[in-house]
């Protein structure tokens, strides 16, 4: 029986849960000086000078330096179309754009000295206006960038026609803001550099991307490529946050070469809170339209997409929120329109779904509101629109191709298993009675689009004479649990065990090329390729064991259980893996027994699913409680369904974060609010039920193993039912549409304003 | 965050910390659990030069029966406070508040005394301490003097402990009628955005609200609504009367007002006749 598929528990673990892992933090590095760097209090000001005469003087101080000492960056532009004044400096020089833009950086022979000089570190701003809100932005008075003309990144205007309702008997609108997140992983953002003897730099960060990194120093210093080394050691989560590179990284391989000695800089989570970049953050417009039968004709979505001080990724989301815009749903017609603006706020970045749970966020509510308006069955609306099993591929109006997809079966499949007519039942009860506690439903179909971006992966498998594997691959994972799938993946083709197998990822010198893990597309490049290096390897080791056994080829058989080669019809002449390599070690003409793959698929991959969530929320204090979530995916094959829930859980936890808890904050002025997690209010487990977990598997055609992403499903699929279910619970009261997260307060207001009394 | 550079001293005896304080004056600040104190130091927002470590003076973490009242060292933790089984019989609004007091990691650090002492309204005991009308124990160089809970709390983050008074017992009134504690928050481990205990016992009733002020504060008109004969849902319509409640991101002063109203109905309603 083959082991893909199989609940196999995760190889990491037993590190994880016993020794520990080895963050940037946690190396050591003999010798090296801490980096504390001086931040902006004010979002946008003129620097007029910094002294850094007295934090020099400072105990245990090395060197300190503001932006007019750095002769390197700026950062590599990530956001193509943006205009070039936008681009982010190592440190800011003449004006700062947000709170928390690094000004000075203090180098000390401890952390403690250079955070204590850093205070002494005196800089004088004159303060600008602040544009805080991305409608403000786009408006242009105040501009961050006066070079650029411009508050606007980047637009993606696909026409809006004046005809486009027609034929709707019925059309609602709403104004929807996904509201700023801040990614919060546990490991807060960490770099260190060493100029090694033959003057490469080794760089470690805590990164998803580490071929990118590495790319990143090299642009910004000068160097070749070749003259950088980048190790990712263990990285405690990312979300999406840890793709690109930030100045206070970069900087301290700066550091390192500048200094002649090993630099290490590691934040604080307020400094996380501010400097690690946020997501989400649009403002959207959405309208439909259709027939008062619940069949939706036309979709209309309008982004304002704020990027924060400096476009990053974020500047890129509605790219992946255009994508998919329609969802799950055959609607004839579809305009969207986005504009990216930057405000004087923290960068904005990827975050587990990146621009998609914002798409999801909208359609879902869209239909919602729709079916609301129809006094139809916001289920009965999403099976009479759902793009049909026999439609696929399927192309929706925005030209993303659907690969392959059963979406009423996993709504069918959601609402059988929450019991849908039963809670509608209790629903009516505690309506009818007029409780205090209301019973809401939410519903969301969705589907999303993973391994969005062109591009494959590279993936290597070599046996060594000892009997052990080394797989090699260009993803760099960060608690998904690759060490485990990419095992499985080899085992399977060899018949080596698990156990036998090290992964290794997240150095470039091992690993010659790499994209990295991202926008869930690792098991379907990385493991793809990892897949096929085995199976190539296996091909190899079949030739020479018939070499060996003075046979042909074609006569050697493979056994993947046992993992060994005879000649068919011998079964006592067989060669393990270990005598293989080890008689290739000695032959010169082989030498090693490696083999590799690249694997570029053909497109991205498209999950889907259903996700059913039931709240009780207290009319009277605003208070919500989650009571269930139900959860259909479809992430195509499951490799290993264990690794797969892992994901769903994470991704539901985060949803629900969103939906009910978090949302960075700012003052009118562009003062952080939300900057420590006493008044970030990150999710915790007390807050969140047993989730329901349930999976469907309808393959992909673009790639062998017919499997697709799961990493992000969770965010993607539960943070609209959640939404979608505190506004059920209140709809009866007259309450339409309620903005994440849902603060008790928001709710008490709704409900105040649709009931139209005052309280009691 | 790393705190600014500070001096540490320990002490075994409460004559040693009164000294010590009478030494340094403004310079020190006592340390028993360090939930309240270490957040502000990370942070930078308290930057005492000494800090005096009274968190190994002896005899200073008990539970007593006193018969009608119970004696309580301001050393006890949150979670000794929690499962005494003198408290859960005499007083179980204070057991059961403390709970409450955020997450399992605080209730076994956190200490009774040092929560009533930084007298941060937002905190769950002194809410409660109030409600109970409790008595503090402070010892100064002159000797011990007792403060009632209602003259105790004068400010924000202000107590009424003189700069050489170290706080060492609580004194509760046995308190075994009718009770309730209302704790609303978004998440468990948060403090309160409002909160509400309450004791009814015998006619009377002592009503007071957590985060709805300056200090932690009685809810004075329902108090004497209920003395003078008040329905609870009356009573419970004056709970924010003659206050002031704080702003922040998680509440109007308006909404906390609404709250307060709600919960104290609430709080009433369970805690019975």
């Amino acid at each position: 029986m083959s082991i893909l598929g199989q609940r196999v528990l995760r190889t990491e673990d037993p590190k994880f849960l016993t020794s520990g892992a080895s963050y940037v933090a946690d190396l050591d590095l003999p010798g090296a000086l801490s980096v504390a760097y001086v931040r902006s209090p004010v979002a946008h000001a003129l620097v007029r000078s910094v002294d850094l005469d007295a934090a020099r003087r400072a105990p245990g101080v090395v060197a300190v330096f503001a932006g007019a000492d750095v002769d390197a960056g700026p950062m590599p532009a990530e956001a193509p179309g943006a205009p070039a004044a936008m681009r982010r400096p190592l440190l800011a020089r003449e004006r700062v754009r947000f709170v928390g833009e690094p000004v000075a950086a203090v180098v000390a022979t401890s952390r403690a000295a250079a955070v204590d000089a850093a205070e002494a570190v005196v800089v004088d701003y004159e303060p600008l206006p602040a544009v805080v809100e991305p409608e403000a932005a786009l408006a242009g008075e105040d501009l961050l960038f006066p070079e650029a003309g411009t508050n606007l990144v980047v637009e993606m205007d696909f026409g809006r026609t004046d005809a486009f309702f027609d034929g709707c008997e019925v059309v609602v609108r709403q104004r929807i803001v996904n509201q700023r997140v801040a990614p919060c992983p546990l490991e807060v953002r960490a770099a260190a550099a060493r100029v090694q003897a033959d003057g490469r730099v080794t760089y470690w960060v805590s990164t998803q991307a580490p071929h990118s990194a590495r790319d990143t120093v090299a642009a910004c210093l000068g160097l070749d490529k070749a003259e950088v080394h980048v190790v990712t050691p263990d990285v405690g989560g990312g979300f999406g946050a840890k793709i690109g590179s930030y100045p206070e990284e970069v900087f301290v391989a700066w550091l390192a070469r500048r200094l002649g000695r090993p630099v290490r800089w590691v934040e604080t989570r307020s400094e996380s809170m501010l400097g690690l970049g946020h997501g989400r953050a649009q403002v959207q417009e959405v309208e439909v339209g259709g027939r008062r039968d619940g069949t939706i004709l036309a979709y209309r979505l309008d982004v304002v997409q704020d990027a924060g001080a400096y476009p990053s990724v974020g500047a890129l989301l509605p790219f992946f929120t255009r994508m998919m815009a329609t969802g799950v749903y055959r609607i004839e017609r579809a305009e969207f329109r986005s504009r990216t603006v930057v405000t004087n706020t923290t960068p904005v970045v990827a975050y587990r779904g990146a621009g998609r749970p914002e798409a999801t966020a909208a359609i879902e509510r869209a239909v919602d509101l729709f079916a609301a308006e129809l006094g139809l069955d916001p289920a009965e609306v999403r099976r009479r629109n759902l793009v049909p099993p026999d439609a696929f591929p399927y192309t929706t109006p925005t030209g993303t191709v659907y690969d392959s997809g059963d979406y009423r079966r996993d709504l069918d499949l959601a609402l059988e298993r929450a019991g849908y007519a039963a809670l509608r039942a209790e629903q009516a009860a505690r309506r009818a009675e007029g409780a205090t506690r209301q019973l809401g439903i939410g519903l969301s179909t969705y589907v999303e689009v993973t391994n969005g971006l062109p591009g494959g992966e590279w993936g290597s498998v070599e046996v060594l004479p000892s009997g052990r594997a080394t797989v090699l691959a260009g993803t760099s994972p960060h608690g998904q649990g690759h060490a485990t799938a990419f095992a499985m993946l080899a085992a399977d083709a060899t018949g080596l065990a698990i156990e036998d197998i090290d992964v290794r990822t997240g150095d470039t010198d091992l690993v010659p090329r790499g994209g990295g893990t991202m926008g869930s597309r690792s098991l379907q490049t990385g493991g793809i390729a990892v897949r096929q290096a085995a199976e190539t390897l296996v091909e190899q080791a079949r030739r020479l064991a018939a070499e060996l056994l003075e046979a042909a080829p074609d006569d050697v058989v493979h056994d993947a259980s046992t993992g060994s080669f005879s000649v068919a019809g011998s079964p006592t002449t067989a060669r393990s893996w270990a005598e293989l390599a080890a008689a290739a070690a000695e032959r010169a003409d082989w030498g090693r027994l490696q083999a590799e793959a690249d694997f570029t698929p053909p497109g991205p991959t498209f999950p889907f699913g259903a996700h059913v969530v039931v709240v009780e929320v207290d009319t009277e204090t605003g208070q919500v409680q989650l009571r269930r979530v139900v959860a259909v995916d479809d992430a195509g094959a499951l490799l290993n369904p264990l690794l797969a829930e892992g994901q769903v859980h994470g991704g539901i936890a985060q949803g629900v974060a969103q939906a009910l808890l978090e949302e960075v904050r700012y003052d009118a002025e562009g003062n952080p609010l939300t900057a420590n997690l006493a008044d970030y209010p990150f999710v915790s487990a007390t807050e969140l039920p047993s989730f329901e977990l349930s999976h469907t598997e309808t393959p992909t055609p673009r790639n062998p193993l017919g499997v697709k992403g799961i990493g992000e499903s969770g965010t993607i699929g539960a943070t609209p039912a959640v939404q979608n279910a505190v506004v059920d619970a209140l709809a009866h009261l007259g309450v339409r549409h309620l903005d994440m997260p849902a603060r008790p307060e928001r709710i008490w207001e709704a409900v105040r304003a649709s009931s139209g009394t005052t309280s009691r | 965050m790393i705190p600014a550079a500070f001096e540490y001293r320990r002490v075994h005896t409460v004559e040693d910390a009164v000294a010590q304080l009478g030494e340094l004056g403004d310079d020190a600040k006592l340390l028993a659990g360090g939930h309240s104190l270490l957040p502000l130091m990370r942070l930078r927002l308290a930057t005492p030069a000494v800090v005096v470590d009274i968190g190994r003076v002896e005899g200073l973490s008990y539970v007593r029966d006193e018969g009608d009242q119970v004696a309580i060292g301001a050393l006890t933790r949150h979670r000794d406070v929690e499962i005494s089984p003198v408290l859960r019989e005499m007083v179980p609004l204070l057991a059961h508040a403390a709970s409450q007091v955020g997450d399992p990691q605080v209730r076994h650090r956190g200490t009774i005394g040092g929560s009533l002492a930084h007298g941060d309204p937002a905190s769950d005991l002194p809410a409660v301490v109030l409600a109970l009308g409790g008595t503090l124990v402070a010892q100064g160089p002159g000797g011990r003097r007792e403060i009632p809970a209602g003259e105790f709390f004068t400010g924000f983050l202000e107590t009424a402990l003189e700069p050489g008074e170290v706080l060492v017992e609580v004194r509760v009134p046995a308190s075994p009628g009718g009770w309730s504690f209302q704790k609303f928050n978004r998440r468990a481990q948060d403090w309160a955005i409002v909160g509400v205990a309450a004791v009814r016992r015998n006619g009377s009733s002592g009503v007071a609200l957590v985060n709805m002020g300056s200090t932690p504060v009685r809810a004075r008109a329902t108090e004497e609504a209920l003395a003078s004969g008040a329905s609870v849902a009356d009573a419970a319509a004056l709970a924010a009367e003659g206050l002031d409640p704080p702003a922040d991101l998680n509440a109007s002063p308006e909404f906390r007002a609404h709250l307060a109203r709600v919960l104290v109905r609430r709080a009433l309603e369970e805690a019975g006749g």
